[in-house]
């Protein structure tokens, strides 16, 4: 199908191109907006793969809410500009070789391997393939302990931000608390406490 | 479309994803880049449950986005804390556990 090879095309080069902006790009609120381009792209291909129902949840949960809590952390913190390498760093360059070996070395696998299905679009499927109506029924039947686990990992996930992210009275206030009165002795002072 | 074609996209971005964490050196930057591996790692799943014809690979694809929520969540939540302690926000600057 024609229609289907150019919307892949079009969206797995929005795809590349969100994640190439969210590695590259120095500011990372721009990073976070790359990332967000990033990921409604993504969904159009999961609309390509017939989850329906994943690519709504990519689009309202990750792409609106995730990312609206990453645009306030960085509001928050104010992301300054970073260098994109470390001064002087030789190892650092090794991180794209060794991405780049990774990509080689996952393509061969993939396109050497002996799975014959990979070379055909699928299945043929029913019609309410990958709809809100079958996944509830899967999540409600087959998958009842996962999806238990995770609405309580969800709970879990929720206090433990809340206990991370208070305010501390009394016990560790950072202004009076020994060794962090700044950045420098945060880092230096339990090392000279050592020597 | 063959499949194939999703997994080695699917492999191209989680690579890009590789070397984000590898280069970068801002928290903040770094769970961005981890974001965009767990979603490689969604795309290949829905790609072989397509294939498959069997919507299970689907289900964990949701469940591996409730986790990434989860984890953004709490990696958010650090670096606030980071922040308040006025800890610089930098990984290669937080080596005190290093021994």
């Amino acid at each position: 199908m024609l229609f289907e090879q150019i919307l892949f095309f079009i969206a797995g080069l929005g795809a590349i191109g969100g994640a190439l902006g969210v590695v590259m790009l120095r500011n990372p609120f721009y990073s976070v907006l790359s990332l967000v381009g990033h990921l409604i792209a993504l969904a159009l291909l999961f609309l390509l793969l017939r989850a329906d129902f994943l690519a709504a949840a990519q689009v309202v949960v990750y792409a609106g809410a995730v990312m609206v809590l990453y645009v306030f952390v960085v509001a928050y913190v104010g992301g300054s500009d970073e260098p994109l390498r470390p001064e002087g760093g030789g190892v650092s360059a090794l991180g794209p070789l060794f991405a780049l070996a990774l990509f080689v070395e996952l393509t061969i696998a993939v396109v050497g391997s002996s799975l014959g299905a990979l070379d055909s679009p699928g299945r043929d499927i029913a019609a309410g393939f990958g709809s809100p109506g079958e996944i509830g029924k899967l999540l409600l039947t087959d998958f009842l302990v996962a999806f238990e686990a995770a609405s309580f990992l969800l709970l879990v996930a929720a206090v433990g931000a809340v206990v991370l992210a208070r305010k501390r009275r009394g016990l560790e206030d950072p202004e009076t608390a020994p060794g962090v009165m700044s950045a420098h002795d945060a880092i230096s002072g339990p090392k000279e406490a050592a020597r | 479309m063959d499949t194939s074609w999703f997994v080695v996209l699917s492999a191209f971005i989680f690579c890009i994803g590789a070397a984000g964490v590898l280069t970068r050196r801002s928290p903040l930057v770094i769970l961005l880049c981890l974001e965009l591996m767990l979603n490689a790692g969604n795309l290949a799943l829905i790609a072989f449950s397509r294939m498959a014809g069997n919507q299970d690979g689907q289900v964990f694809a949701l469940i591996v986005m409730v986790v990434a929520a989860c984890e953004v969540v709490i990696g958010l939540g650090i670096i606030v804390a980071m922040y308040r302690r006025r800890l610089p926000i930098d990984v290669d600057a937080m080596s005190e556990l290093r021994g």
